[in-house]
């Protein structure tokens, strides 16, 4: 049976792109957030996973409000970034294990998740921004699974169901007959808002209370509906969704391999954190 | 709608995506070059070739974001309008606080102590 290796959050600010492709990355600006990432890499030299699924939200790439699904699965035999208009460097298009993809999909919906499927998928700074700060030389070692959550258009799915769905793909994960090594990212959040009179809202003692639950007591954050993780967090905080999910997935027991908080890159504050599941 | 228990703040939902669709709809095109070169070569044909309400129209032309939400905009989509003014994220957050980009990143560094 396949093996969960663990987990890596991390946020996905779309400047984190323009300081790659500028090479900012030892500026004072940016180095606090990018020296988040050596230990990672590192750590992921270790436990050498062939896959990654990783839970993200579209913002407008390969979803429109025309048809708007709430978890959407990749089944893509290769997910293409593409220009998302206001022009960051694209990322090479990266392998997708279509094997673990349909192994899913079974599974979750035989557990009645009802699951959108999606054989075409680009994919946007959510998913490349991360792949990028892991593997920064863009030559991907793993293909991926993406599993898309919905964070644009109310009403969003509970922070309660999200956990429910990582478990469930954590399950599927578990019961797939592989040999394959599997890393589960979460990508988006931490605190911010972009829009209304309340842009730039951060709320530091939420995330880091988030952030240390999710290593001790990962159900906390599913007592909170969507509109109290909107005040708590602010409309694009919501994102930690994702975070949740990814959490779910590793099952009950992890460790803290590493972590990272620092405030602010643009409009947000970023979050990164690593879990290992014990073998 | 602006949601009473969080100030400044309004929820995408049904009734905002319904009113936002033709403003959000030309924001989506906007992934791709080649619209975004039509936008700026003649602003009010592009618009009208989506539809876009009265009040969009106004928004869009006075670039101005929380005219742009009132009317239903989603901040997904008006990033890619905004990006073709080479307006960033912290740009539309000083604008929509009313105050200056330099006032409005001293707040978000306040947020980290």
């Amino acid at each position: 049976m396949a093996h969960i290796v663990g987990g890596i959050a991390t946020s996905h600010v779309p400047a984190i792109g323009r300081a790659t492709a500028q090479k900012l990355q030892g500026d004072a600006y940016w180095k606090p957030f990018f020296d988040g990432f050596p230990p990672v890499r590192r750590w992921i030299d270790s436990v050498r996973p062939d896959v990654a699924v990783v839970f993200y939200n579209d913002h407008g790439l390969n979803f429109f409000l025309d048809k708007m699904p709430t978890f959407a699965i990749g089944a893509a035999p290769c997910y293409t970034n593409a220009d998302e208009g206001w022009g960051i460097p694209q990322v090479p298009a990266i392998a997708g294990e279509q094997a673990l993809s349909w192994h899913i999909i079974e599974s979750l919906i035989g557990e009645e998740f009802d699951l959108t499927t999606c054989q075409e998928m680009n994919v946007d700074h959510a998913v490349t921004l991360p792949m990028a700060l892991l593997w920064p030389d863009q030559n991907w070692p793993v293909k991926i699974v993406p599993v898309c959550i919905n964070t644009v258009q109310f009403p969003l799915p509970s922070a309660k169901r999200c956990f429910a769905l990582g478990e469930a793909v954590g399950r599927a994960i578990r019961s797939w007959g592989s040999h394959q090594r599997v890393l589960l990212l979460g990508s988006g959040g931490l605190s911010h808002q972009l829009d209304g009179e309340r842009a730039g809202f951060i709320n530091k003692s939420f995330d880091l209370a988030f952030m240390e639950s999710l290593v001790h007591d990962p159900r906390w954050a599913t007592q909170f509906d969507t509109t109290q993780l909107v005040e708590k967090t602010g409309t694009q905080g919501v994102e930690l969704l994702m975070w949740l999910a990814m959490r779910a997935a590793l099952g009950d027991k992890v460790e803290r391999v590493h972590s990272n908080y620092h405030i602010p890159i643009s409009n947000t504050a970023t979050g990164l954190l690593v879990l290992s599941s014990p073998a | 709608m602006t949601t009473k228990d969080i100030p400044g703040t309004t929820l995408f939902d049904g009734r905002q995506a319904m009113k936002g669709y033709a403003l959000n709809k030309m924001c989506f095109s906007f992934n791709s070059a080649d619209n975004r070169a039509a936008f700026l070569r003649d602003e009010d044909a592009y618009s009208a070739l989506y539809g876009l309400t009265p009040p969009q129209r106004e928004a869009v032309r006075a670039r101005n974001v929380l005219q742009l939400i009132a009317a239903g905009g989603n901040v997904y989509y008006l990033a890619k309008l905004a990006g073709i003014f080479g307006l960033d994220v912290q740009d539309l957050g000083a604008q929509q606080t009313g105050v200056t980009k330099e006032e409005f990143k001293a707040r978000l560094l306040a947020a980290a102590h």
